[in-house]
């Protein structure tokens, strides 16, 4: 390993960025262009730099790497504290590969105020990695809350008509949770006299104080996952942001209920998570039917996508829940693999979007006979979404399954549902869109995609065929860290119950 | 150090402010009153700073026998009282000559009131405290009018008076009733009677009325009534003076009072500040919903204020007061760069004071835009903006004394002021532009720039403020 902070470069390297972004002056058109590319090269390196995290990564280890530990606030023992594992890695690599290709295809469809555009995405990437690679509680919530201020102003200022309304429900919504999961780290400062995420995993909550916490935790991670009943700021927030917004809301921001779930609810509340277990599988079967016939009445694109958003990450909580190799292994697959899927579908949703300026189903139909191009890559991801085998989707939903049946077979069974749901709203948004015959006036003389468009599809198309094709690359990097969290896992439930056991003979 | 001593250089930095605020009524009066206006702001700005230095730099003590300490603790809030009085000065100084409120009296009553909040903190004994109140409260009341012309200002004015009377003397009546029922006015003393011979019923209806009158101070529910009215009425530059240093030393008094003499029964009176803390928060975020006067929505914002730095006192720990200070500190850079802002909000040489003359101002001055939505974040608490650090600290000393529910209520409050706080980031950087700004005054651009840079600049450095407010906690508890 290298001596180099990298994991600190990553994340603050396009808060550097930001800053040259921000002292870019002159005449409008140069400041714009300006923006655009130092936002973009500036981002580009980051994936650069982060793609060392990959090559130095040592999987054969549970262990944080690439620690970085500096003191903070000595006085109350707490610190600068990074570092990340098999689990964090990826999520890491998914939001500095996301990035790029966010500001990408905002070149041409961000045309007001592009400077600040461009400062706020580089704010919200540093924020976004800072967050997964936080290994200090205050740290990471500093990060968690800090993405809120970036895409309340994305959404508030590049967003759609209803775009007010829609920033500040985001904004409240994980405010109100985020709170609560404030309150549990003090409580856990308090009993354990740290907030360091490794110390907290090993400091053994005593049942009660665990399910308080658990609890709030739960308020913070259900609303930004988001789960049933508490998601209805995602279809606002998706319908309302620009493009570049939804595909980094879609792509890593509901990730951070996913990784919060495993990162603390999991090994540090071993025993609520048992006990709450059942209460997850419900919301999430309740979600995953419930969104995907909702899904099925939209008549706007992007709500569309968005529901089906909910009913996918309703398979990634049930995943993390099972406890076991699978499920949890699935459930971070899936976390990948819906981040780029669901980016790029959005991406779709946005090369139209420019075109018509309309999200509504019913202004398309049979764009095949004029982009034939546009209707090959919205299949390829329409597929992916739906869980073809070959694509990445397929693995994180089987893994995710199977790990679901064993542990409860009646679960498996309804998330299943979701998969035949799942194809029969996105087959019908696809038929709707893409074929039939081209009756409508002004989509005659639509154009087909444009080299840039090109450009930021490529390197989905690839990685979701190298995520279905070649899966063990992606896990073999999760294996062993994930391993590790079932077995403490398991080590605790089991020494419960057998207290348990001993207390009643 | 003896009790029994008059040592007056512990007293030093007031001795030195009072003569200075007397030396300059003289200097106004002979050189032909309003023209010195300018000359005596200046000189009242530089004896504070002096004053700062030499609050800095000396060495403490008891004085006046023991009705006077300066401890680490007084030197604390001093340097934020001074800090804050000073800026309010240069604040004042354009503003005043434009709204024809030039008069050489406003800078010397300033000095006087903080040479009463400086007293005020330091006091040890029942008639120092008084005594420096007053002193505050009857310059204060003065300065709330100083426009006699406009029947806002007079109104604002009559108004702080008449209230602050009734609060003064409920103060004064709980001071009697302790005093009849321990002997003693001396903080020492009363400690070691209460903590010893237990809390007399008598005691406690005074120490009820204590705080009452500490409560319509530093505005705290249900005391509340006059804040929203005296600061939509008074002249702006007062009204940020009103909101920074008297609710800050009228804090720093009442955490000494409560933790000082009746530090040995804090379950006794804990209740009442988690009562008035948590109506403060609430009544703090729910009423400024509705407002559209920027004042107005101050006053309630420095209400909400108030009920989360009570936080930290109703932990009653070391800590709890560390958390109050650093809260303390923080508040007064957001607000001294909040008002910078307000006194900005001048179209066509007038001053507009509506929430929406704010629309599109990110289109028409994107900087002040930017450092507004700074100072809107930072305020409603969100990380990694020095707000939020103040929130965290107070909560955690809650949450350390075992109020859990009173966390969880202020916390859950504090996402209704967001709502607010995000209102006015809306306004400036959703809606459309109407008419642009005049130029801001580079005094108003200075303290912009330095609370934007110290809000941004916290989640590196927290640790001088941390640790000097964690010596001035230490010394008040002596832990």
């Amino acid at each position: 390993m290298s001596d180099y902070p990298i994991l600190s470069i990553v994340t603050f390297l396009p808060l550097i960025g930001a800053l040259f972004v921000l002292l870019i002056r002159g005449e409008e058109a140069n400041v714009a262009r300006n923006s655009r590319w130092v936002a973009l090269w500036t981002s580009g390196f980051t994936f650069l730099a982060s793609l060392m995290l990959w090559v130095n990564f040592d999987s054969t280890t549970a262990d944080f790497q690439f620690v970085e530990k500096a003191d903070w606030m000595p006085g109350l023992n707490i610190s600068y504290h990074m570092g990340v594992d098999g689990i964090s890695m990826l999520f890491v690599l998914l939001a500095t590969f996301l990035t790029p290709i966010c500001i990408l295809s905002a070149w041409e469809a961000i045309q007001k105020r592009v400077k600040e555009y461009m400062i706020a995405f580089l704010i919200l990437e540093t924020m976004m990695v800072g967050m997964f690679s936080a290994l200090d509680g205050l740290l990471f919530y500093l990060f968690f809350e800090g993405v809120l201020i970036p895409m309340f102003i994305i959404i508030g200022v590049w967003g759609g008509q209803r775009r007010v309304y829609a920033a500040f429900k985001l904004f409240l919504y994980t405010l109100l949770g985020s709170v609560l999961m404030l309150v549990a780290l003090l409580a856990m400062y308090f009993e354990a006299g740290t907030t360091d995420i490794p110390t907290l995993m090993a400091h053994g909550f005593s049942y009660n104080m665990q399910l308080w916490l658990w609890l709030a935790f739960f308020a913070s991670f259900a609303v930004k996952v988001p789960m049933w009943p508490v998601h209805t700021w995602l279809p606002d927030a998706h319908v309302e942001a620009p493009t570049a917004g939804s595909v980094i809301l879609a792509g890593v921001l509901l990730k951070m209920g996913g990784y919060g779930f495993l990162r603390f609810s999991l090994p540090m509340m071993p025993l609520a998570s048992e006990t709450f277990a059942p209460l997850v599988f419900t919301l999430s079967i309740v979600a995953i039917i419930y969104t995907s016939l909702v899904a099925l009445a939209q008549q706007d694109m992007k709500k569309l996508i968005a529901y089906s958003s909910v009913a996918h990450m309703g398979i990634v909580t049930i995943g993390a829940f099972t406890f076991n190799q699978h499920g949890i292994e699935g459930s971070i697959f899936q976390m990948l693999s819906h981040g780029v899927v669901s980016g790029a579908l959005f991406l779709c949703v946005g090369v139209v979007y420019d075109r018509m300026h309309t999200r509504e189903i019913d202004a398309y139909g049979g764009l095949v006979h004029r982009m034939p191009g546009y209707a090959v890559i919205f299949m390829f991801f329409t597929m992916a979404s739906v869980g073809l085998p070959g694509t990445g989707g397929f693995v994180g939903e089987i893994l995710a399954l199977l790990g679901a049946f064993e542990a409860n077979t009646w679960v498996a069974f309804f998330a299943a549902t979701g998969l035949i749901l799942g194809a029969a709203y996105a087959l019908y948004l696809y038929r709707r869109i893409v074929f039939g015959a081209l009756t409508k006036e002004n989509l005659k003389s639509i154009l087909d995609m444009s080299p840039r468009e090109w450009l930021i599809f490529a390197p989905l198309v690839i990685i979701v065929l190298w995520m279905g094709v070649y899966p063990v690359s992606f896990l073999d990097i999760m294996h062993v860290s994930v391993e590790h969290l079932v077995n403490q896992v398991e080590t605790a439930q089991a020494a419960a119950a057998q207290a348990a056991q001993l207390a009643a003979n | 150090m003896g009790v029994s001593m008059l040592n007056l250089g512990a007293a030093l930095p007031e001795i030195f402010l009072a003569v200075s605020a007397l030396a300059l009524l003289m200097l106004g009066v002979f050189a032909g009153k309003d023209k010195a206006f300018r000359t005596v702001s200046w000189l009242a700005v530089a004896a504070q700073i002096v004053a700062l230095v030499l609050v800095v730099l000396g060495d403490g003590g008891v004085a006046f026998y023991g009705q006077f300490t300066a401890d680490a603790f007084a030197k604390f809030t001093k340097v934020m009282i001074l800090i804050g009085s000073s800026l309010g000065i240069v604040m004042a100084m354009n503003y005043a000559e434009r709204e024809n409120m030039a008069r050489f009296e406003f800078p010397i009553l300033i000095t006087l009131a903080t040479l009463g909040m400086m007293a005020m903190v330091s006091a040890t004994d029942m008639l120092s405290l008084y005594l420096g109140l007053e002193l505050q409260s009857l310059a204060l009341y003065v300065v709330a009018a100083i426009r006699r012309d406009t029947v806002r200002a007079t109104e604002s004015g009559l108004k702080y008076f008449v209230l602050g009377s009734i609060a003064s003397g409920m103060l004064l009546y709980g001071m009697s009733m302790v005093y009849g029922f321990t002997g003693s006015t001396n903080f020492t003393v009363l400690g070691d009677v209460i903590s010893n011979g237990g809390l007399s019923v008598g005691t406690l209806v005074g120490l009820a009325f204590m705080f009452a009158g500490l409560c319509f101070k530093v505005s705290a529910v249900p005391f509340h009534m006059w804040t929203p009215d005296v600061y939509e009425g008074a002249p702006t530059p007062v009204t940020a003076f009103f909101a920074v240093a008297p609710k800050i030393a009228g804090l720093a008094l009442f955490v000494r009072v409560a933790v000082g003499p009746f530090a040995g029964v804090v379950e006794d009176w804990q209740q009442i500040i988690v009562l008035v803390s948590i109506l403060s928060m609430a009544w703090g975020s729910f009423a400024a919903l509705r407002q559209d006067n920027i004042k107005r929505l101050m006053a309630y914002s420095s209400i909400g204020h108030v009920g989360f730095a009570l936080v930290g006192l109703a932990a009653g720990t070391a800590e709890g007061v560390q958390g109050i200070l650093v809260y303390l500190g923080i508040y007064l850079v957001m607000n001294l760069g909040t008002f910078a802002v307000i006194l900005s909000m001048r179209r066509n040489d007038r001053m507009v004071e509506e929430i929406t003359d704010l629309a599109g101002l990110a289109k028409t001055k994107p900087l002040m835009a930017a450092v507004t939505a700074i100072l809107m974040f930072s305020m409603a608490g969100i990380p990694p903006l020095a707000g939020f650090f103040g929130k965290f600290y107070v909560f955690k000393a809650a949450v350390d004394a075992g109020l859990v529910t009173l966390a969880v209520i202020g916390l859950v409050t504090s996402v209704v002021s967001a709502y607010y706080y995000l209102r006015i980031i809306k306004v400036m950087y959703f809606d459309e532009p109407v008419e642009a700004f005049d130029k801001n005054g580079t005094e108003m651009n200075l303290i912009m720039a330095v609370a934007t840079v110290i809000l941004l600049a916290f989640v590196f450095f927290p640790n001088p403020l941390m640790d000097s407010a964690g010596v001035a906690a230490t010394a008040l508890l002596g832990q």
